[in-house]
């Protein structure tokens, strides 16, 4: 264990990570020269005004997208030399996303919804049910595997969410604004939940928050600004 | 992993039910049209086919003046026993030379009176029309050759003079004369061209001849060629022996036709086989319109599912595993229209064969063609929307509403 509560070395390393839109006049420069490590076990919270290059650096991050300049590494793989398939390999094998909308599938049931990653893993139907309904249980919501997503209210949709984030054991969990459709008592919930996964499994969570009051559960804050990380002040670190 | 995509396709044809429902009606009413016109075209065909065989496969009919040009003409010379006599003696392989002689009569029992088709024939007409006794005798020699009032009753004139009961024995009277029954024939039904083939009552010819019509002309002779041997040459024997009798020399006209069924039955059966191919045709491009149905719902399926397909993506998903799971989505609704097309085309034509008194003749053959058919209309017509949603970009796909 570090002196900061992590252990091991940087499963996110980026050095000068640019991610350009368009070319020419009309270019839009969303991230330019950013430089960020995360060890494992951290918990990191992103901040930053809207614009700032905060979701374009969550997708780079979660591979889902890649940079236009610059280098990352996860776990010491360079992800801008792997192939399309390569990186849908790694986000089914080692990543985990929640969404700021939940994004599960409606009319389906939140069993069925926490089982899909398990089905694209190729898992048997029984192992399948059983890890699915481990997973529910561990985000509060025994009982409920039958619900649709419209029959559940918006905190409850989001711990499925992290249910089917986690049900595959990531290394990483990226939370786009996670609690951004939440009122405070369920974000509290939410949170709570997160700092429970990190604490408990050691599992990285990096999470992009508007609310200091979330950010504060974070074991680190990460500031954007023009598509840059603003340099880390005294007050960047939480206790 | 197909098991997995199967899953997936029917959880998303679930949630979708109505729509599914909606996209597969063109499939559905393409594999029933195409099944039930090639169904009832071949039970029509079946059909004439097998009314033509009940006449006797092999046969032959002779009368005076000539059918092709219209009606016959007035002025033809009848037939006459001595014909009929020569037929049988000279031409070769006959297994049934049959004189018919006819007339519409009353027929009385008791006090019930019905109208029916006398016909004066000889023994030779059971062969020729395939025709089992079903009580009863055929005509005694004797009786032949004295013609004796004795009849043979078709199964409609048991019936409506009879009612269940056994005629065998009983006298009816026919015009001014009384007839012992002697006989009764099985039921034949309707035949193809709509009349009654049971409405009969059978009498000696020469009782015919002499005791109702009061003539010795014979309008229409079944002749039966042997089995094996061929119709054609048989057709040409005859013409030519009648020709002889009738002193028809040079390039002088036929005045009397002799028709091969063989002839008449290819005819009857080109028609419906030539209508069934046009149908079918029709239904054929039916089942390609229900096809484009699927490509346009699963293009629009596709777009609306955009944040969903990101959302597979993000959480694990492959570019294979999106394009198996749209393209078995396809095939599976297509496949599920195609079972429901089948379904409804047997309902269909089991009520359709009823109603036009045709046999069901379902080919299995057409029915599984019909199916995969379908199947691969949703391959073919899937495989666009289906690449189309793999190749999406995860976080365009994501971010949209
Ligand atoms: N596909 C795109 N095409 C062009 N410009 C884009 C695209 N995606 C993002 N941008 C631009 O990149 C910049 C950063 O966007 P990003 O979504 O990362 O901001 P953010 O920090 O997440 O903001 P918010 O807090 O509002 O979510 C913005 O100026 C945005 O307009
Ligand atoms: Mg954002």
């Amino acid at each position: 264990m570090n002196q900061d509560g992590t252990r091991g070395g940087p499963v996110i390393r980026l050095e000068g990570v640019g991610r350009q839109y368009g070319k020419g006049q009309a270019a839009v420069h969303a991230l330019r020269g950013v430089d960020l490590a995360i060890r494992e076990g951290e918990f990191v919270a992103v901040m930053g005004p809207s614009g700032s290059g905060k979701s374009t650096c969550m997708n780079i991050l979660g591979c889902l997208d890649t940079a236009t300049q610059g280098t990352y590494w996860f776990s010491g793989v360079d992800v801008g030399s792997l192939t399309r398939n390569q990186r849908a390999l790694l986000r089914r094998h080692y990543l985990g996303f929640v969404f700021q909308g939940f994004n599960l599938l409606n009319r389906t049931s939140a069993l069925e919804n926490v089982e899909l990653p398990l089905i694209y893993r190729g898992d048997r139907r029984g192992e399948r049910r059983k890890r699915a309904r481990e997973a529910l249980a561990a985000v509060g919501l025994s009982g409920w595997e039958r619900h649709s997503p419209g029959e559940l209210s918006g905190g409850q949709q989001q711990r499925v969410a992290i249910a089917r984030a986690m049900v595959t054991e990531p290394s990483v969990l990226f939370a786009d604004e996670p609690t951004g459709n939440l009122d405070t008592g369920r974000s509290i919930e939410i949170m709570e939940l997160l700092v429970d996964y990190n604490r408990s499994r050691g599992i990285t969570i990096v999470m992009v928050t508007h609310e200091r009051e979330m950010a504060a559960f974070a074991s680190r804050i990460v500031s954007f600004r023009d598509g840059s990380v603003v340099p880390a002040g005294p007050e960047g670190e939480v206790s | 992993m197909i098991a997995n995509a199967f899953s997936l396709a029917l959880q998303a044809i679930r949630r979708n039910a109505l729509r599914s429902f909606l996209t597969v009606l063109g499939i559905v009413i393409g594999v029933s049209a195409v099944i039930i016109m090639v169904t009832i075209g071949k039970g029509t065909t079946a059909k004439v086919t097998a009314d033509i065989a009940a006449l006797g496969s092999n046969m032959l009919i002779v009368h005076p003046g000539q059918s092709r040009h219209g009606g016959r003409s007035a002025e033809a010379k009848p037939l006459e026993v001595a014909d009929v006599e020569a037929i049988a003696r000279e031409v070769p392989h006959l297994a049934a030379v049959a004189p018919v002689a006819m007339k519409s009569s009353p027929i009385v029992f008791g006090n019930d009176n019905y109208n029916t088709q006398a016909a004066g024939v000889d023994n030779d007409y059971f062969k020729a029309r395939n025709w089992d006794m079903a009580l009863g005798r055929t005509f005694l020699p004797s009786e032949l050759r004295a013609g004796t009032a004795v009849c043979i009753l078709g199964n409609t004139v048991v019936n409506e003079l009879f009612g269940g009961m056994n005629p065998l024995g009983q006298r009816v009277r026919l015009g001014e004369i009384s007839f012992e029954v002697v006989g009764t024939l099985v039921a034949k039904g309707q035949s193809g061209m709509g009349s009654d083939q049971d409405d009969v009552a059978l009498v000696p010819l020469r009782t015919m001849q002499r005791r109702i019509i009061g003539n010795t002309d014979i309008p229409l002779v079944f002749v039966s060629v042997s089995d094996g041997y061929s119709t054609e040459d048989s057709v040409a024997e005859i013409e030519e022996l009648l020709r002889q009798r009738r002193r028809i020399t040079g390039n002088k006209e036929d005045d009397f036709s002799v028709m091969d069924m063989k002839e008449i039955t290819e005819t009857l059966t080109g028609t419906t086989k030539v209508l069934t191919g046009l149908l079918g045709a029709v239904a054929a491009v039916s089942l390609l319109v229900g096809g484009i149905g699927i490509m346009n719902i699963m293009l629009v399926s596709v777009t609306e599912r955009t944040r969903e397909i990101g959302t597979r993506l993000a959480i694990g998903a492959m570019e294979r595993d999106v394009l198996t799971q749209f393209l078995v989505e396809a095939v599976v609704l297509s496949s599920l229209g195609g079972v429901i097309g089948i379904v409804l085309a047997v309902v269909t034509s089991a009520w359709l064969a009823g109603l036009f008194k045709i046999p069901l003749v379902l080919d299995p053959g057409i029915v599984a063609l019909a199916f995969l058919f379908s199947a691969a209309v949703g391959v073919v017509f899937g495989f666009f929307p289906a690449r189309r949603a793999a190749r999406m970009d995860p976080v365009e796909a994501l971010r949209r509403e």
